[in-house]
């Protein structure tokens, strides 16, 4: 079986992988997405921790966590989207005053 | 506890079973694009494809053989790899989704009982919803690499009205799982063995699903000819609107592969048709024991031939919806009428099973 | 016959593992966001099969059919809607860029190990396999977790009202 301390090294990889594309990137959408990484590293430590524990709340957990992700999604782009008819550009250099 | 001869041999018969349905497949595709010129031709009052083989039964491999050595054109600046990518992404999801189908009972051979089926997943029907979601990326993607006009709206309206009505195409599944109770195919069709029988009685009408859940069939299958962008709905793909939709741009091979993944989705969704709700392979059996291992696979077959010529039929006669017509007709009255489905599916059930 | 989880798909968790951090580095450091899109895809689809090796095969599917092929239909869709080009290079500091890379695996290796240290892998074994079927997840997720299953209903409905108000062109 696998030892639960790999499948946290995997998540928490993929975590700081996301987080790094987050503070790296200029494209608001790959930012966006580098949250959607981490918001799967997170939903796999919870299956890990559920297998590990042999409950299932943590798939539970991860369940909401991807419905959550959904309705942010949703949100998010409808935001970018709005923000690209004001301002005409994805990059978040642009995208720092609060003027119209 | 597993020898390695087991999981050798297990490894073994299952691929065995993977090369016979592909090939199968390939074979069921391809003869199936015979049938449709023929049944669409006979419809019109015309002859079909008549002069390769006797009533142009080796036009397939004339039409193989022309894809293959046609010329294969790319347009300047396109996405070369996401270009190269949708239509193998298409056929390697169109040919996925037949592993979890069962197509008739178990057979023992020395001892050991091979099912017709390449694998059964716990949540096999799920899985066909997965990967039926994941083609809708084919569409998305070769509409926009192929960097012009008509194929980016084509792919754009195409990949919108399918995963509208996969919606209703998920929701029309929900009262078949509430009666079966288990979202494995097998399990799904082995629950429709017998007959009904009311207040003891036995009516002799088959134990199928379509006799309680008529409006779920509706519902389902014109959300399933929505999804594969067949006609009626297939406005995104018709050649007096955008040309050719989202694979203009696309020639010989690659354009084959569309072509293919098209009619195997046909194929994936007929099948699941026949398993929710007319019983599978379930059927007349009698005779040695080779009959009875043949007959079930004969009768899925008979159901599944009845539904594609359906298709073929609609595609003969029926005309297209305008695209706003299409998505208004997916969100507003399949989605609710689905979703009424549920729950009156699920008061009878809960009605039913109390004490 | 279900699917069996034996010892003998171990291996696999590290080759799907492999694949979802390859394809993860894959996101961030395209530079078209259409290419970033199908490599999260990926991402996705690799740790929908690890859930399935660890004993989760309802949340692996809904994995799947809402994360990988709905939620990234989306963005492909806004992406493609934008018309989101190739990214221009920033203008931040060099010192930056050569400090970057070599903190950020020093962070990693860090986390690595208070992970090892507090998890051994001698240590842990997994508790008996639970039952993690569609019916299993069905009956806690009506019972016990009721309310916020109810709650995330409502905020579904709340952000399908924002985001078709936010994307309108005309108010």
């Amino acid at each position: 079986m696998v030892p639960l301390s790999h499948v946290l090294a995997l998540s928490v990889t993929l975590f700081v992988i996301g987080a790094a594309g987050f503070v790296v990137r200029k494209n608001i959408i790959t930012v966006f997405m580098c949250i959607e990484i981490m918001l799967n590293a997170v939903n796999l430590a919870f299956i890990g921790f559920s297998r590990y524990l042999g409950n299932l709340d943590g798939q539970l957990f991860a369940f909401f966590v991807i419905v959550v992700a959904a309705a942010e999604a949703a949100v998010g782009l409808a935001i970018i989207i709005a923000l690209y008819r004001n301002r005409e550009s994805l990059n978040i250099e642009d995208l720092d005053s609060m003027k119209l | 506890m597993a020898t390695f001869s087991d999981t050798g041999l297990l490894l073994l018969i299952t691929l065995i079973k993977i090369a016979v349905v592909v090939f199968v497949m390939l074979t069921a595709i391809a003869y199936l694009t015979w049938l449709e010129r023929k049944v669409v031709a006979h419809i019109q009052s015309r002859w079909g494809p008549y002069l390769v083989g006797y009533s142009g039964l080796l036009q397939p491999l004339a039409d193989g053989a022309k894809f293959i050595l046609k010329e294969d054109i790319v347009p300047l600046e396109v996405d070369t790899i996401v270009y190269w990518l949708a239509p193998f992404l298409a056929l390697t999801l169109a040919f996925l989704s037949i592993a979890v189908i069962p197509f008739g009972e178990s057979f023992t051979i020395h001892g050991r009982t091979i099912s017709f089926q390449i694998t059964d997943l716990n949540v096999g029907l799920l899985f066909v919803f997965a990967v039926t979601s994941l083609g809708v990326y084919s569409v998305a993607l070769a509409g926009w690499s192929s960097n012009s006009k008509y194929p980016l709206l084509g792919g754009l309206r195409s990949s919108a009205q399918m995963i509208s009505y996969e919606l209703s195409l998920g929701l029309a599944v929900v009262g078949v799982l509430m009666m079966a109770g288990t979202l494995s195919l097998r399990g799904i069709v082995e629950s429709q063995s017998g007959f009904w029988h009311i207040a003891g009685v036995n009516t002799f009408l088959p134990h199928w699903n379509i006799f309680v859940q008529p409006v779920g069939f509706l519902v389902y299958f014109t959300a399933a000819v929505a999804d594969t962008n067949r006609v009626p709905f297939d406005l995104p793909e018709g050649e007096s609107e955008l040309v050719g939709g989202y694979h203009t741009e696309y020639s010989s091979m690659k354009f084959a592969m569309f072509f293919m993944s098209e009619y195997a989705n046909m194929i994936t969704v007929s099948c699941l048709a026949t398993i929710l709700f007319f019983g599978g392979w379930h059927g007349p059996v009698f005779g040695p024991y080779v009959l009875r291992v043949l007959l079930p696979v004969f009768w899925f077959c008979l159901k599944l031939f009845c539904f594609l010529f359906f298709y073929i039929w609609m595609r003969g006669t029926l005309p297209r919806f305008r695209y706003d017509q299409l998505m208004a007709f997916g969100w507003k009255f399949l989605l609710p009428l689905g979703l009424l489905n549920v729950l009156a599916t699920s008061f009878v059930v809960a009605w039913i099973s109390s004490p | 016959m279900p699917v069996r989880i034996g010892t003998n798909l171990v291996p696999l968790f590290y080759i799907f593992g492999a694949l979802a951090v390859v394809a993860a580095l894959s996101v961030v450091a395209q530079r078209m966001p259409v290419h970033s899109a199908l490599s999260l895809i990926v991402v996705l689809c690799s740790l929908a099969v690890v859930y399935l090796l660890l004993g989760a095969e309802f949340i692996a599917v809904i994995q799947v059919i809402v994360y990988a092929g709905a939620i990234m239909v989306l963005f492909v869709f806004v992406i493609m809607l934008l018309n989101a080009g190739r990214e221009t290079p920033s203008h931040r500091s060099r010192m930056a860029r050569w400090l970057g890379a070599p903190l950020v695996a020093a962070f990693l290796l860090e986390v690595l190990l208070a992970i090892w240290k507090q998890f051994p892998a001698g240590a842990s074994h997994a508790a008996a396999a639970v039952d993690a079927g569609p019916a299993a997840i069905g009956h806690l997720l009506f019972r016990n977790y009721v309310l916020p299953f109810e709650v995330t209903s409502i905020l579904i409905l709340v952000a399908i009202l924002g985001a078709v108000v936010l994307a309108k062109k005309e108010f």
